[in-house]
């Protein structure tokens, strides 16, 4: 992290800059605290690659040498490998689903006069709100009636009821933002509102569509009740599921443990580290807007 | 007024499927689970039979239900303030950064967006008795966190405001960013200290945001459950129990449908309470939020 930033000045310039160079390691020193706030993950990455042996040894803080026999153990058992293709299944079909579903609902609320719109949208924020502990019991019941327990769907269903809430209040605020005059002179130019919807809306949506996707993948990969309620085998068995049933049968097997935690996290950290700035966004509008 | 018509005949077409699959996935079951919570369900034993208020007589009298009440609004109350006062001043911090925000916000959303089973995990190993770090960097102390009766609630706290903290700092600095560097200028040249500044200036500002996140932090606080039932699954002797535990091992493990049913009923009630008396509140203190 320091190389780019300190490398080229010391090299250039010599010593006019030396004020900056202590100024620039000055700037990055206060992000040690930030780098620190990590640790309870980074040292769970550094378990994941320590020998079996130096596992229940403390100190030393480093081990002698790194080791993928976690991740080889975890792979090679089927049960966390079935897990990651379920919850990579169930959150894009989640996703596809709630988008789907919300874009057309959001798109009524907030360019067709619906009566009792406003009540509409209150009710429908409300949802966000609902405790799923509230509503586990009688979709369990419901599930085992329509015979999709242990099944995909019944996560795709139950999950997608969680998310819509919030794919609604997102994508209509997003928009409220687009003028709908820009629909309007298109239709007056002679382009049907599908047409305008498909041309002019979508594209300008589509910064809000990537927030609310990114929401709902993360909120269906990371739910846990539903998915520990409804799910039997590892047929359909999540991630945190597999997690947290994790098998130890004398002994807790940390290392292991540490490596599917890993794996769990692979998705969640790529998104916060590679598509920050539209998890902020999609956090911040469902919060802000009145 | 027939376009006018037609118009809303479509908007409601397309509203349709979502408020569709919404009645029937959350606005039944919410129903349902009412109705559930007045029958004494014990599937095991064969047990079917509708009770009127019989669960609910028992939960009154129930010790065990209002030590897990009593958890809850303990866990919530704390975990909120933590985490509405460490996201204040985590906020503060970042704005400081010049070099490397970015990265800095990802050390700390990395923590809100991980799966609670995953931080359980992680905590777990944390607390570790023998191999954990919480023990090592407090010098080689042997505790026993989660083993403890009376540590485990504040371990588990922790692993909570760990998690949910990050939350509050985003909102926080997206309105901290938001603010005109002159505002700050101008306190300097009226010759105001950081104090002065951060309590007449910063705290102000950020008034609506922070009663916003301590609105949806309640809301979450209130009806979490993975962290401590992967963490400690409400133990020991009961107590990290808060009522959704209390509830999932009525629901799922006694296999008491209407009694767990209930429980779940009262968590809703609390959940919609708190939100309803909060927007009232501040109605009347002149916020619309």
């Amino acid at each position: 992290m320091g190389v780019p930033a300190g490398a080229p000045a010391r090299g250039a310039h010599g010593v006019t800059l030396r004020l900056p160079v202590a100024k620039r390691l000055k700037a990055w020193a206060v992000l040690i605290p930030f780098a620190l706030y990590a640790t309870p993950f980074f040292w769970q990455l550094l378990t994941s690659l320590k020998p079996e042996a130096e596992l229940m040894v403390l100190p030393p803080l480093l081990p002698s040498r790194l080791t993928w026999e976690h991740y080889r153990a975890v792979l090679g058992q089927s049960v966390m490998l079935r897990a990651l293709v379920n919850s990579l299944g169930v959150g894009a079909i989640t996703t596809g689903l709630a988008l789907g579903l919300g874009l057309f609902g959001a798109y009524g609320i907030a360019r067709y006069p619906i009566p009792g719109k406003g009540l509409l949208l209150l009710l429908i924020v409300g949802g966000t709100a609902f405790p799923q502990i509230a509503t586990v019991s009688p979709l369990y019941l419901l599930m085992r009636a329509l015979g999709l327990r242990d099944t995909w769907l019944a996560l795709i269903l139950a999950n997608t009821s969680f998310a819509l809430p919030l794919v609604i209040w997102l994508l209509t605020g997003f928009l409220q933002e687009i003028p709908p005059q820009l629909e309007e002179s298109a239709s007056v130019d002679g382009a049907s509102r599908p047409r305008a919807f498909r041309w002019i809306v979508l594209p300008l949506l589509a910064p809000g569509l990537a927030s609310a996707a990114l929401l709902t993948f993360l909120f269906s990969w990371n739910e846990f009740l539903f998915a520990y309620t409804f799910t039997a085998t590892e047929a359909s068995r999540t991630v945190p599921v597999a997690l947290a049933l994790f098998p130890g049968v004398f002994e807790v097997p940390w290392g292991d443990i540490a490596a599917a935690s890993i794996l769990a996290s692979v998705p969640p950290v790529a998104l916060v580290v590679g598509l920050q700035r539209y998890l902020v966004r999609g956090l911040l509008s469902g919060a802000v807007r009145e | 007024m027939t376009s006018n018509r037609r118009t809303r005949t479509q908007g409601l077409c397309l509203l349709a499927p979502a408020l569709l699959v919404l009645g029937a996935l959350t606005l039944y079951p919410t129903v349902w689970v009412g109705w559930l919570s007045l029958q004494r369900r014990m599937p095991i034993f064969d047990v079917n039979r509708f009770e009127g208020l019989g669960n609910y007589v028992f939960l009154a009298t129930d010790p065990r239900f209002w030590k897990a009440a009593q958890v809850t609004v303990l866990f919530t109350a704390v975990s909120v303030a933590l985490e509405v006062a460490g996201g204040v001043l985590a906020a503060l911090a970042l704005l400081g950064v010049r070099t490397g925000a970015r990265i800095a916000l990802s050390c700390l959303l990395l923590a809100w967006a991980l799966p609670s089973v995953v931080t359980a995990k992680l905590f777990e190993w944390l607390y570790n008795p023998a191999a954990g770090l919480v023990n090592f960097a407090l010098g080689g102390a042997a505790l026993n966190w989660l083993g403890d009766p009376r540590l485990a609630l504040p371990g588990l706290i922790v692993a909570d405001v760990w998690r949910t903290m990050p939350f509050v700092t985003v909102l926080c600095y997206a309105r901290l960013l938001a603010i005109p560097a002159d505002v700050y200028e101008a306190a300097q040249l009226d010759g105001a200290g950081a104090v002065a500044t951060f309590t007449r200036i910063t705290l102000p500002l950020l008034r609506r945001i922070l009663l916003i996140a301590v609105l949806f932090r309640t809301l979450d606080a209130l009806r979490s459950f993975d962290l401590m039932f992967v963490l400690t699954g409400g133990g020991p002797a009961g107590s990290t129990e808060t009522l959704t535990v209390y509830a999932y091992r009525s629901l799922f493990q006694a296999v008491q449908l209407g009694l767990g049913s209930a429980v779940g009923v009262v968590v809703f009630a609390l959940v919609m309470a708190v939100a309803w008396g909060y927007l009232r509140a501040l109605r009347r203190g002149g916020l619309t939020v």
